[in-house]
């Protein structure tokens, strides 16, 4: 045994036959094979992100060419600017809620499920319906209803609690100055929570019978059982969730555009305000908003990627 | 080998299809008789009246042929964007709409529109407009645009029937904005809402007539050429107005555009609208009666002024077909083309020459005020400010419409100004 497994190790790296099958430029074929993709990638991807940092640094404030190098100009401007400031704290917001909100909700629907519901596949279906429709349409009929309209001229959800003699439920939704952000989360968190269910369903039934049958032998409670086996199995599903709608979340858009509109200032967020400044020609306080937007994304991306690489290679 | 070669056939293939998408750009100019007018006149009476202006182009210019270049959405903003790029790439069209005065600046500094006086003097347009509208047209010593209409911003619509429920004459008028708010404080308590107001852009609307009507004409002007102080005590009081205003108005006002608060007095459940004169067209569209079912005045303390704004188009550098654009501007100017798209529009003719006889009951009076009041530049309508300085301004009435903070929106407005300030 000893003696023949080093030589059928050693075999492929002999130098002869490598250079046999792969005509002497082995380097050459794959390079070409993703050379496209490496060209398109370098130029759409990472040269117009660096064509966006050299814009945030330049005084270029109208659409006029730049006029001159600013340096680090554009981003004091910002984080000294108040409403960029509430725009953060809005992002801060929004995100914290919608990533509780679909996460809760996803894992609570997906466990239902689990539990052998009756009827799974039509609340399978129903719970991930939402996903297949874009935020912009379905941001048309949250616009109506989170109408803010309170009393006779109610209309959406105020009219519905009206009717139902809860009016102390109404409220003035996303036109409230502190908490009319999360507001905006509700419609995210109904769009997304089938989707978090879904990676969370999955997840449950990766986890083999028999794992569970050997917990209970060995005298596992059922919630011992979740506890030491079951959620130990789901936190890579979990951290991909947190990943997915986290960024998602950050860069939130299209939803508050269909429901507030660009200009509204309670459900200001960098992206709506990175179109403001982008429509009014501010070119460099824009890509400002831009890379700072890219970096906060980053820093959620970064340290997954990193650990998922890591954990690629010790296996 | 073979994976070599067949790799280099790939990697081909991409580059190829790279190139003739890059290329593909260039074919598009094509021949010399297109004419592509840029608008954000998509849908409504907006394109009722291209429509129009359109049948007189194509009868006086039976040899060119109109390109419709609109980009709908966004209340023109979208298209705005989509402009932006094309005359940055140099591929302008023909000629494109923009708001006639101060929100051309931006376009003037980049060099991206050219100088038309002289176009005016050879076309004797100079003639035809009044020389309150080319002073406002003028800027940097050249006239830029050429204006297709005339629209009134300081408008009061309100709805008979529910003037009379309140104890009000319907075809009563006020000297001044405090007056004014006696009466609003009536239909209030009636359970009326007194005034309605949409978003941000109608709110900055209505924030502009009501500096206008306590600072006067003159200091309304001098806020934005530097004259009248922004933190002053004068503008304080008007905000304070304002403030009274707003806290007469629909609470929902956020969710809704200019249409819906207008709506609101047709059907009865508001009393007032401020609003520029295109809501006759809503009027007029639903059957209503002038000086019957519904008035339009003045906003109270602005009788005299015409707070104007205008459409108008422009002539690009480096344009794609210059005889074109000459073409579409002289239809643009002529008096069939004023009449046919402002017929359409519910606007006025801005040349006077243009016969007017056959124009509505409520365009005659504006047709007439346009003759003799005083003009001032619109602030909502990117006559008076640069489009920056209204970005500025309008989040600052945003803010305020949430904060209610009225030392708070003095503030913004005089930081506004202090950034935007004409040099």
């Amino acid at each position: 045994m000893s003696s023949t497994v080093p030589s059928a190790v050693k075999r492929p790296e002999k130098p002869g036959r490598r250079k046999g099958r792969l005509g002497g430029h082995g380097w050459v074929a794959p390079v070409l094979l993703i050379l496209p993709t490496i060209i398109v990638i370098g130029v759409f991807v990472y040269g117009l992100i660096g064509s966006n940092i050299n814009t945030s640094l330049q005084d270029r404030h109208n659409i006029g060419p730049s006029q001159g190098f600013a340096g680090l100009d554009n981003y004091r401007d910002l984080f000294t600017d108040d409403d960029f400031i509430y725009s953060l704290r809005n992002l801060l917001l929004y995100t914290a809620t919608f990533l509780v909100g679909t996460l809760c909700l996803g894992f609570l629907w997906a466990w239902l499920l689990e539990r052998k519901a009756r009827g799974e596949s039509l609340f399978r279906a129903i719970y991930l319906f939402p996903m297949a429709v874009s935020f912009v349409a379905s941001g048309v009929v949250w616009r109506w209803l989170l109408n803010n309209a309170e009393g006779d001229r109610a209309s959406g959800l105020n009219r519905l609690f009206g009717s139902l003699h809860l009016d102390f439920l109404q409220n003035p939704w996303w036109t409230d100055e502190r908490w009319g952000i999360l507001a905006i989360a509700v419609p995210a968190i109904w769009q997304l929570s089938g989707y978090v269910m879904a990676l969370f369903l999955a997840g449950f039934r990766g986890i083999p019978e028999e794992l569970r049958e050997a917990a209970r032998m060995d005298g596992a409670s059922e919630w011992q059982l979740y506890r030491h086996v079951i959620f130990p199995q789901l936190s890579p599903v979990a951290l991909s969730a947190i990943i997915i709608i986290g960024h998602m979340s950050l860069k939130v858009f299209d939803l508050i555009m269909a429901i507030a509109g660009q200009t509204n200032y309670t459900t200001q967020v960098p992206a709506t305000q990175m179109w403001v400044e982008f429509t009014r020609g501010d070119y460099a306080k824009s890509a400002a908003i831009g890379t700072i937007l890219l970096l906060i994304v980053a820093i959620l991306i970064v340290p997954y990627l990193v650990s998922t690489y890591r954990q690629e290679r010790r296996r | 080998m073979n994976a070599t070669r067949k790799a280099l056939a790939a990697g081909l293939a991409a580059l190829s299809l790279l190139a003739v998408s890059a290329c593909g750009s260039d074919s598009e100019s094509g021949s010399t008789d297109e004419v592509e007018v840029f608008t954000w006149w998509a849908e409504g009476s907006e394109k009722a009246g291209l429509d129009a202006l359109v049948k007189v182009f194509d009868e006086q210019n039976p040899d060119l042929k109109f390109v419709n270049g609109a980009v709908a959405g966004g209340a023109g903003s979208d298209a705005k964007n989509v402009l932006q790029s094309r005359l940055q790439n140099g591929e302008p069209p023909a000629t494109f709409q923009a708001h006639a005065g101060a929100e051309l600046t931006d376009y003037i500094d980049a060099g991206q529109i050219e100088d038309l006086t002289d176009l005016y003097k050879e076309k004797g347009w100079n003639k035809q407009f009044p020389e309150g509208l080319l002073d406002r047209l003028t800027q940097d010593g050249g006239i830029y645009s050429v204006p297709s209409n005339i629209h009134r911003a300081n408008m009061l619509w309100a709805n008979s029937a529910v003037l009379k429920k309140a104890g009000i004459e319907p075809n009563k008028t006020y000297d001044s904005i405090d007056a004014w708010i006696v009466d609003l404080k009536k239909i209030k308590a009636k359970g009326i809402i007194p005034l309605s107001v949409a978003t941000d852009w109608t709110q900055v609307n209505l924030l502009e007539t009501v500096l206008l009507a306590d600072l006067g004409a003159e200091a309304y002007n001098g806020l934005w050429d530097g004259k009248t102080d922004w933190a002053g005590s004068e503008v304080k009081d008007a905000l304070a107005d304002y403030s009274t205003l707003m806290s007469l108005t629909n609470t929902d006002r956020q969710g809704l555009d200019w249409p819906d608060a207008t709506q609101l007095v047709i059907d009865g459940e508001a009393a007032f609208n401020v609003m520029g004169d295109w809501a006759e067209a809503a009027f007029q569209e639903q059957n209503k009666t002038f000086n019957k079912d519904y008035t339009a005045v003045p906003v109270p303390g602005t009788d005299g002024v015409f707070d104007f704004l205008a459409d108008s188009f422009t002539k690009p550098v480096d344009g794609p077909n210059p005889k074109g654009t000459e073409a579409w501007l002289d239809t643009i100017a002529s008096d069939e083309g004023q009449v046919a798209f402002n017929k359409a529009k519910g606007s006025i003719p801005a040349s006077t020459t243009a016969d007017t006889s056959s124009f509505g009951e409520y365009q005659q009076t504006a047709i007439k005020s346009w003759g003799e009041d005083e003009i001032v530049s619109s602030l909502a309508h990117g006559a008076a400010t640069s489009v920056n300085w209204l970005t500025d301004i309008t989040s600052a009435v945003a803010k305020f419409g949430s904060n209610k903070d009225v030392a708070g929106l003095q503030e913004g407005l005089a930081e506004a100004a202090e950034d935007n300030k004409p040099e």
